[in-house]
């Protein structure tokens, strides 16, 4: 009975709305899911972040294990697997964000831009969609690392999942503070080199930090990396022999580095990048 | 009636920029209207409908759009417009429907469902609905690639009136269609704006598309320079006249000078039939009148494309002696 009677109403009376919060969430998850189904269906894309970490690990990781292991203490290949991981998410959302030119330039963000919801959903689904992106490369990074030889258990694997989530978001709002701060593409990947690059070694991803001098504490103590990289090797050495060797900080400081700095990205990233959109 | 667009005063530069590309400019639209705004390249067409729907910030200005104030309110003027915009902005990795489904999502019609099967069946209804609209009933769940250019455009125009907006933007939507998908596109919107009295605020460089415009608002370098019905802007702006000719041309000056019709010769007799002269004839009066055998007659009636040029001459005229180089 109710069909005939909305078709006939629905021409003239406004349509029923959601309440704005559950709109703004509801948004958020639709657009974060828009971006997890076009990995869906870019098979080519699916192959080729499996890749990069794949030799990584593989050579990187399983050589320096060769030369320097035995004098480090340690499993290095370990070592090495665990700041990949965590370096591999933080750069592939961060990397995402940078689509939100792209979709301006094939003029889709314009249609995101138009919704009436706040931009912080625009930007925070965008962060969980990338990170939904970045997860299937996580656990294929898991995957390779147990192949590999990677001494791990249930445990360790379930921690470095719930990581996994971290690093990515983190790395989404990274990327978000990066985005407000260039102009176009064109700068954008520019700049990632010189933002990425360096905090390979600064954040600690193949290189020990125990012992740095000053001035290179202060510089790693800066890279937003190295929480998302400390906090995995916190979960994944937890309980085991080699904790105080490679782990820097503790847990707790980890957790609240970033989370204040994923507000801060966030909302900092955000602000600007409205700003550059509309005052043009 | 209170109007639905009220735009004073708009100055729009941008960045790193000597002019204005949108120069004070004020109008208003009526709600139901279908307003026209009408010119070349680089007038400010798209500039003015950016700010318009939210996308760009004005310099200055005060705009509200259907009583919401657009810079203190923009997420009420959202809720309230639907904009198609000059390039197509559908995800062309997303099927028709999930098109529309991530619209409907965004304007809080439906909550958020990862697939078509657990969407209420409201939406389901709708979608059928919007299928048969566009005849796409076997390919709305394919992708949009697969689509032709027509076929986007009216799907991003049904797209953009499920959430039932009291204005629609278009912003030059024909631009790249061949004749046939425009025809049809044009058909549809003026169904739509027959059934759903929605306001239509169109950008376009054809002229044709303006000769059915309520208003139409002539925009050159970032000025208005011509605005009324299309009726107004020809009648104001343009001559009508009437080219006459004959074998034996002494006679035919001679016969309008003894009738004082003033007249010009190019070599054609040119006579005005509105306007300068004190004489307001029509043409069947006028021929009445003249005995002398006529060889040529032709009436000269303009297009909203004559008037658009000649405004567009005019203003060119204004701006040339206004700074001489």
């Amino acid at each position: 009975m109710t069909t005939i009677t909305q078709t006939q109403t629905r021409t003239n009376l406004a349509p029923k709305r959601l309440g704005k919060l559950a709109v703004n969430l509801n948004a958020i998850l639709a657009i974060a899911y828009r971006d997890f189904l076009k990995l869906l269906r870019d098979r080519a894309r699916i192959f080729s972040t499996f890749l990069f970490p794949l030799i990584f690990i593989g050579f990187l990781g399983g050589g320096m294990q060769a030369t320097f292991g035995a004098r480090s203490g340690y499993n290095f290949l370990a070592f090495v697997f665990t700041g990949v991981l965590a370096q591999t998410l933080f750069q592939s959302t961060a990397l995402g964000i940078i689509s939100l030119f792209e979709d301006r330039a094939n003029d889709f963000s314009q249609e995101i831009f138009i919704a009436p919801i706040s931009r912080y959903s625009i930007v925070f689904g965008k962060i969980l969609g990338e990170t939904l992106v970045a997860l299937p490369q996580g656990l294929g990074i898991i995957l390779f690392g147990f192949i590999l030889g990677v001494p791990m258990n249930f445990a360790q694997v379930v921690g470095l999942v719930v990581v996994s989530l971290i690093a990515s978001l983190y790395g989404g709002a990274f990327g978000m503070m990066i985005l407000g701060m260039v102009p176009s593409r064109r700068a954008a990947d520019q700049l990632f080199p010189f933002v990425f690059l360096p905090q390979f070694f600064t954040a600690g991803v193949f290189v020990p930090l125990q012992n740095l001098p000053l001035p290179l504490e202060i510089v790693s103590l800066l890279s937003p990396l190295r929480y998302a990289v400390d906090v995995t090797r916190n979960v994944f050495y937890a309980g085991t022999a080699d904790f105080d060797a490679v782990v820097l900080s503790p847990l707790w400081v980890n957790l609240a580095v970033l989370g204040g700095s994923f507000v801060v990205f966030m909302f900092i990233g955000t602000l600007l990048f409205v700003r550059a959109e509309r005052n043009r | 009636m209170t109007p639905i667009i009220q735009v004073s005063h708009l100055i729009k530069r941008y960045k790193n920029t000597q002019t204005n590309a949108v120069d004070d400019i004020s109008f208003h639209v009526a709600p139901g209207e279908f307003f026209v705004l009408l010119g070349p390249n680089g007038a400010g067409k798209t500039t003015t409908i950016s700010i318009l729907t939210t996308t760009l910030a004005p310099t200055s200005g005060k705009i509200e759009i259907a009583g919401h104030d657009l810079v203190n309110d923009s997420n009420g003027v959202r809720e309230s417009v639907g904009i198609i915009f000059q390039n197509p902005s559908l995800d062309q990795n997303l099927t028709a429907e999930e098109n529309v489904r991530l619209h409907a999502t965004m304007y809080g019609l439906y909550p958020f469902r990862p697939a078509y099967w657990m969407m209420p069946r409201a939406y389901k209804d709708q979608i059928r609905e919007l299928a048969e609209i566009l005849g796409i009933q076997n390919e709305i769940h394919k992708p949009i690639k697969t689509y032709s250019g027509g076929m986007k455009r009216k799907l991003e125009i049904i797209r953009s009136l499920i959430h039932h907006p009291r204005v629609l933007f278009l912003d030059e939507p024909t631009t790249g269609l061949d004749p046939v998908s425009r025809r049809s596109l044009w058909d549809y919107l003026t169904q739509v704006r027959a059934e759903k009295e929605t306001t239509v605020f169109l950008t376009t460089h054809y002229l044709e598309e303006a000769e059915q415009a309520d208003t139409i608002c002539i925009l050159d370098r970032g000025e208005i320079v011509a605005q009324g019905t299309p009726e107004q802007v020809k009648a104001n702006l343009v001559e009508n006249y009437l080219l006459l000719d004959a074998a034996d041309r002494d006679a035919l000056r001679q016969e309008l000078r003894r009738h004082k019709i003033s007249f010009v010769e190019l070599p054609l007799f040119k006579i005005e039939l509105n306007g300068n002269s004190d004489h307001h004839l029509t043409p069947h009066q006028l021929l009445k009148m003249i005995d002398t055998p006529l060889t040529t007659v032709k009436i000269h009636s303009p297009s909203v494309e004559d008037a658009y040029l000649a405004i567009l001459k005019a203003h060119d005229d204004d701006h040339t002696n206004a700074n001489p180089h």
